[in-house]
């Protein structure tokens, strides 16, 4: 019995060996570097180009950057085959192959994010342990929290004026070399798909650029929509703290989230048309010079994959939120589930592309039908199925949390 | 300068990297005959590949001890099928398996002797039966001698 | 160091013409010779320990049916490991074709195995390390290194490769490597009644193989995707998918 027998369905004429070996976890992964990506472009719009009213958005997409960049590995290991060789990648890179380029990629980018929020939290972090440090009867959790924020200020206690300009400025150092290895962190993502030649719907020079483009959409979107959640969070808690401070606050963090809302909408817009247009432009090449597998391409997009392509990610995930962001008198109540749509249509684009190339054979006369496995019946169909999915759409969220803990993003004003 | 402690950090993670890969890495890995792009490997696995064994030995092998029946055969016009398309791998035989699995199913009969007539392929020309109308179920053997094939030895069964 | 070795590797590709080796494998298919016995699939499992009843394999052989009305039928009932012992052709789900005998215009076997490319995409792209091109021109698969992400799989543009349903890693055809290093034949080519499959030293004046690639009509099967396939294909018709 072959593994992937258990959700590959083959139809006519199709290779022996043909199975669908890329499955959900493959789909998962450039969707969370995509998301890690997208959110660290938010931030650095803020952290190097000083766009005001994204500040706040600005840090909080940083951090939440950092917890999506350490899930991000998470699926690789669960899909391959033998994840404890996984460190092989950076112990014997063959650089010809685009995945070799992960463990440089993710290494660099890791240390930049981790940098920045360095830099970003530094303040904060002096401040806790110098003020724990005084402490003589410390409980156990403060005694954890004490470790932790001294071990992280790296000795570095110096909060003057001048030593925090010199944080700014390698913020904004920071900021600025870090999108393009943001960039690339995704596009080695879509040149995985887009340099594999044997595949006919992958293969195409577009590919980065489109995985870059739908990656920042996917980022930005998020991003604003956990936003949006803690702000409404915070307008909910309010005036349960105090009722006459309340109507002030209530007014004021209702009028930086509107700002930020419109102005990271704004962003959102003008990369959603981008990443449309791009693959617009590649579906549009294919169909006018009809090489030989658009054939079988034609009865997989236009066939098989109807519903999920046109349907789900364009008029669902794209149309749609478009039109509900771009008509007048935007609101919050508006924009959410235009945002929900959004990351619908850009993890349906994933789906599209890695699913998708694998739907037709080789032979250009058969398909195969991707079942993903929704009740795990033994160890593989958990991880490559439903439930290993979902692990990694949680995962984020609570790794947030506890990064939480130490870099508060909700309430401390960070150097910036 | 306080700025740089982060890019310390970094560097030492770098270095216990290069140094775990140090101990790990066999020390054949490397770049070998065909340049970075297709020689990137472990020289040692070259090695392990040719001890992989051998289980199908030819009928050279079998003629060394069974030397009759190869004659016999040889005469036949089954003689170009090896004795272990039909017979199974010798691997270590006589010492393990001390006797080896004839396969007596119709299906193997019929691999070849299912009359598909194929213009343009050598199929055409072998003489066969089709399957659900010849003694459907039975065992060829029961008539067929495949050592002699010639002529069925029992009619009308 | 490692980098501007692969960057020299990629820009500066090393002209295979100028191996030292004196042995270069190729591999020669009559698809007029092959009778579709299926023998040459049993062996090769056999041999190479691939589980018999796994649907994957290093070899296979297809079937192509061409009609009057000049429909073309094709498929492979689980590899061929038993053969084709009938005439119905097997397009999956259950179901079964007949194709009435007097608008069969042409029919034939094509058996397939790796075509241990001489600029294999599937090397290229492996991440570690764990295949590779030896210097005999036989591409190889680590298993003790192999990672198991299944890139080379996808880049294979043959779809030669698999996973191997025990070890958990990549897997193909290597001619048999353990049987031609010591002068034996790989078990498919051994297997075969007809003589349908040959394998052969291109490097070798005196080689028969050799010869035919040479002086006779052969073809490659796919050369559009550049990787310089080393089987050589008789009677490689235009149906062949």
């Amino acid at each position: 019995m072959v593994l992937e027998e258990l959700w590959t369905v083959k139809e006519l004429f199709v290779y022996p060996n043909e199975y669908i070996y890329w499955a959900i976890q493959i789909v998962m992964y450039p969707f969370m570097t995509g998301l890690v990506a997208g959110a660290f472009v938010l931030s650095s719009l803020y952290h190097l180009f000083g766009i005001k009213p994204l500040k706040e958005i600005a840090r909080f997409a940083l951090v939440f950057s950092f917890a999506l960049l350490m899930v991000a590995p998470l699926p690789l290991l669960l899909h391959l085959a033998h994840p404890e060789r996984s460190l092989y990648v950076v112990f014997t890179p063959h650089f010809t192959s685009a995945i070799a380029a992960f463990g440089v990629v993710l290494f660099v980018y890791a240390s930049v994010v981790a940098s920045e929020l360095w830099f970003l939290f530094r303040k904060h972090l002096v401040e806790v342990s110098l003020k724990l440090k005084g402490k003589t009867n410390k409980s156990m959790a403060e005694k954890i929290k004490y470790g932790v924020h001294t071990i992280l200020t790296l000795g570095a206690l110096d909060v003057s004026e001048a030593s925090l300009k010199l944080d700014a400025k390698a913020i904004r150092i920071l900021a600025g070399a870090g999108v393009p290895i943001a960039c690339f962190l995704h596009g080695y993502a879509g040149f995985i798909f887009g340099s594999v030649k044997a595949n006919a719907l992958w293969m195409t020079p577009l590919m980065p650029v489109i995985f870059i483009m739908s990656a920042i959409v996917s980022g930005v979107a998020l991003c604003l929509l956990i936003y949006i959640i803690i702000m409404e969070m915070k307008k909910f808690i309010a005036p349960r703290k105090s009722a006459t401070a309340a109507s002030n606050t209530l007014k004021e963090i209702k009028g930086v989230e509107m700002n930020a809302m419109q102005t990271t909408v704004k962003y959102l817009i003008f990369f959603m048309i981008f990443s449309i247009s791009l693959e617009l432009l590649d579906l549009v090449f294919r169909s006018y010079t009809a090489v030989k597998s658009w054939d079988i391409l034609r009865n997989v997009i236009y066939g098989k994959d109807f519903i999920n392509i046109f349907l789900l990610q364009y008029a669902l995930g794209n149309l749609a939120p478009f039109i509900l962001l771009l008509l007048p008198g935007l609101t919050v109540r508006r924009a959410v589930p235009a945002l929900l749509l959004v990351l619908f249509g850009v993890f349906m684009m994933r789906w599209n592309v890695v699913i998708g190339g694998q739907s037709f054979s080789l032979t250009f006369s058969g398909y195969m039908d991707y079942q993903l496995p929704i009740i795990p019946r033994s160890l593989e169909t958990f991880k490559e199925g439903l439930g290993g999915a979902l692990l990694i759409a949680v995962l984020p969220f609570i790794l947030f949390w506890i990064i939480n803990k130490i870099f508060p993003v909700l309430e401390t004003k960070g150097t910036d | 300068m306080h700025v740089l402690r982060p890019l310390y950090v970094v560097l030492a993670l770098a270095a216990i990297i290069l140094i775990a890969k140090s101990f790990w890495i066999p020390n054949d890995f490397g770049t070998h005959e065909q340049g970075y792009t297709y020689g990137w490997y472990r020289q040692s696995n070259i090695e392990e590949w040719k001890n992989f064994t051998v289980k199908y030995r030819g009928r050279e092998f079998c003629g060394i001890c069974h030397a009759g029946q190869a004659q016999k055969l040889a005469s036949a016009q089954h003689k170009d099928i090896e004795c272990e398309n039909c017979h199974g791998p010798a691997l270590s035989h006589p010492a393990d398996p001390l006797k080896l699995v004839l396969d007596r199913s119709r299906e193997l009969c019929l691999r070849c002797h299912t009359r598909l007539f194929y213009p343009t392929s050598q199929r055409s020309q072998i003489k066969g039966v089709s399957p659900d109308q010849h003694n459907f179920g039975l065992e060829c053997a029961l008539c067929h001698k495949p050592h002699e094939a010639s002529r069925p030895v029992r009619r009308n069964r | 160091m490692v980098l501007v070795k692969g960057l020299d590797g990629i820009f500066r590709p090393p002209d295979v013409q100028a191996w030292t080796s004196p042995l270069r494998f190729v591999f020669l298919v009559d698809t007029y010779k092959c009778i579709g016995c299926g023998f040459c699939v049993k062996a090769c499992k056999l041999e190479n320990e691939i589980p018999f009843t796994a649907d994957v394999s290093r070899t296979w052989v297809e079937r192509y049916v061409v009609t009057s009305e000049g429909e073309v039928f094709a498929d492979t009932p689980k590899e061929a490991r038993n053969g084709f012992i009938t005439g119905q052709i097997d397009p999956g789900r259950g179901k079964f074709k007949d194709i009435p005998q007097e608008k069969i215009k042409k029919a034939f076997f094509v058996p397939k195995l790796c075509n241990q490319c001489a600029k294999p995409s599937c090397v290229q792209v492996c991440p570690v390390g764990a295949t590779y091109q030896n210097a005999d021109g036989v591409v190889l698969v680590d298993r003790k290194w192999c990672i198991g992400c299944g890139y080379c799989i996808m880049a294979c543009p043959y779809g030669m490769r698999f996973f191997h349903p025990v070890h958990h890693v990549a897997d193909k055809c290597n001619f048999c490597y353990h049987r031609i290093s010591q002068g034996m034949k790989p078990a498919c080519v051994q297997a075969c009644p007809t003589g349908a499959r040959q394998i052969g030293n291109i490097k070798d004046p005196r080689d028969p193989v050799g010869n035919i690639v040479r002086t006779q009509r052969v073809a490659v099967h796919k050369p559009e995707y550049g990787t310089d396939p080393q089987v050589y294909f008789i009677g490689l018709s235009e149906e062949v998918r």
